[in-house]
């Protein structure tokens, strides 16, 4: 058995990110899409600070691309449940397939 | 095995069970709440990497602030207890066999690539030198990224309070 390493976790953050793809072909209510993003953007963080820390411990950038993308999630997270706060008040639900005005 | 490879072991399960229910289960509000677990073991995972200030900030902005976030928005827009219709068939079986056969080949080229080995350096991201990074503006400095984010965080706080404003019946005639 291999000691605990970078593939470890690298097949740890695969397993997470496919959660939540799993999680975005099947919901159809916005803030449960929301939810999957953000296990796949967790999946990304733990990848660049799993290759950080197990290929380049000299550097530290790997930490700061992960700080970034914690920020900037924040951002997505809070601009996206104004969208659906918006939508909700114009068509009284959140569900993906009643917003269909501009499918055709 | 030693201890803390069962501990990276129990971490793991916990990460992809509680995911899994995130993504399953049927009632909105359980759904955030496995979510918020699933992003404490995530933090957990960064505190076995001995990355403390990355867990800090996992718990601070994730657990505190989006799940939150998260679980207002549940109560602004739908009753919390009800359930949500049960996924069709036709849909969650293509899904399901598409993440999995994704993951089977993704797993199946990572377990056969060899990443190399690190340098001997050890692996010390203490305090100081996140810090002093962010603010340097000499060679591997972070200054520009970071004043470009405060700058989006400016543009989304603006457009936020724009988007979900209310506009009275007054003003619009």
């Amino acid at each position: 058995m291999m000691p605990i390493g970078l593939t470890h976790i690298i097949l740890l953050s695969t397993a997470l990110f496919f959660i939540g793809v799993y999680g975005f072909f099947t919901r159809r209510n916005l803030i449960t899409i929301l939810m999957s993003i953000e296990l796949m953007l967790n999946s990304v963080n733990i990848n660049f600070v799993a290759f950080n820390k197990y290929l380049y411990p000299q550097n530290i950038d790997g930490i700061f691309f992960s700080i970034f993308i914690i920020t900037i999630a924040a951002a997505e997270a809070a601009v996206a449940i104004a969208i659906i706060i918006n939508l909700y008040r114009s068509h009284n639900s959140i569900d993906v397939e009643e917003a269909n005005e501009m499918k055709y | 095995m030693n201890v803390q490879e069962i501990i990276f072991y129990l971490i793991a399960a916990y990460i992809l069970g509680t995911g899994i229910m995130a993504v399953t289960t049927n009632r909105i509000f359980r759904a955030a709440i496995w979510l918020l677990f699933s992003l404490v073991g995530i933090a957990s995972l960064y505190f076995w990497m001995d990355l403390e200030f990355i867990a800090a900030i996992q718990i601070v902005v994730y657990v505190g602030g989006i799940v939150v976030l998260i679980i207002f928005s549940v109560f602004l827009t739908q009753k919390a207890g009800d359930e949500m219709p049960v996924a069709l068939k036709s849909r969650t079986l293509p899904a399901a066999f598409a993440s999995l056969f994704a993951l089977a080949f993704t797993a199946n080229i990572l377990l056969h690539h060899n990443f190399g080995s690190a340098s001997n350096v050890v692996f010390d991201p203490n305090m100081d030198k996140i810090g002093m990074a962010m603010l340097n503006t000499g060679d591997g400095g972070f200054i520009l990224p970071f004043e470009t984010v405060s700058m989006l965080l400016l543009a989304a706080l603006i457009g936020c309070i724009v988007i979900a404003m209310k506009i009275k019946k007054e003003e619009t005639q």
